[in-house]
């Protein structure tokens, strides 16, 4: 899945990397507890948390993860978007909540 | 192979959490540019980071050290932090000591020190109350 289609199913605006759309994701995960993301996730390529501090792009920089959506729409502070630049990470944020956000990219078949 | 060594330091600074990380991202760049295979890359980065976070989170900081040789990736973190009274207690996944602010922030689950066992090849912990806390990790590049 195109992280632009990520994008259009999650209603989403794009804050950081705007220029990496289409890339590409073929997982994600959804977590509020970052050691989980450090501990379980394999390949994945899109973090969907509720979490918004510098933290949850330094995780997704040590998993690689290409992409991060802040949910419920939660709002990441500059130095937070300056740093996923800085990555070449792309952040989303929606208004949808994470159990719905997850749901939705779900039901188009990423990750399952 | 002595000479083939690269040696990397790093302070990790005392209570800014919005910077614990920086080593480990710092050391990964490297690896990556030595052309170190990713999952290689990704084992080393992940133990460091946890370790780090740890340094921040009950230590006030400490000093990294990292030794990079074609064969392993060693890491020695130390700090002087009040020390692990009971190790092995610490090493179960879901025991942490971490306050509140810290699980706010998405660590402090207890999952530290497993996940870091989990990714490396060698781990030792040497540890005195009051004093301070070494942890010593190596990630073999090729198999033993």
């Amino acid at each position: 899945m195109k992280l632009s289609d990520v994008k259009t199913v999650l209603s989403a605006n794009v804050l950081a990397c705007e220029n990496l759309l289409e890339n590409e994701v073929h997982s994600a995960c959804g977590s509020d507890l970052l050691s989980d993301v450090l501990a379980f996730v394999k390949d994945q390529g899109l973090l969907l948390t509720g979490l918004v501090n510098s933290q949850v792009v330094r995780t997704a920089e040590m998993m690689d993860i290409k992409a991060i959506v802040f949910v419920r729409g939660k709002k990441p502070t500059d130095d937070i978007i300056e740093l996923a630049e800085e990555y070449g990470i792309v952040v989303f944020t929606t208004e949808l909540p994470l159990y719905k956000a997850c749901g939705e990219l779900y039901l188009t078949g990423l990750g399952k | 192979m002595a000479e083939n060594v690269m040696r990397l330091h790093y302070t990790v600074s005392d209570t800014d959490f919005a910077v614990a990380g920086e080593a480990s991202s710092s050391v990964k760049k490297v690896l990556k540019q030595l052309g170190v295979p990713g999952e290689i890359i990704r084992k080393v980065s992940i133990a460091m980071y946890e370790c780090e976070i740890n340094m921040v989170i009950h230590a006030d900081g400490g000093e990294i050290d990292v030794e990079i040789t074609p064969e392993k990736i060693r890491m020695i973190h130390k700090d002087r932090g009040p020390g692990i009274k009971d190790i092995e207690t610490a090493m179960q996944e879901g025991y942490s000591t971490a306050d509140e602010n810290v699980r706010e922030l998405g660590f402090g689950a207890g999952m530290g020190l497993p996940n870091m066992k989990r990714y490396t090849d060698e781990m030792n912990i040497t540890t005195v109350i009051g004093e301070g806390t070494t942890v010593d990790m190596t990630v073999y590049v090729k198999n033993k």
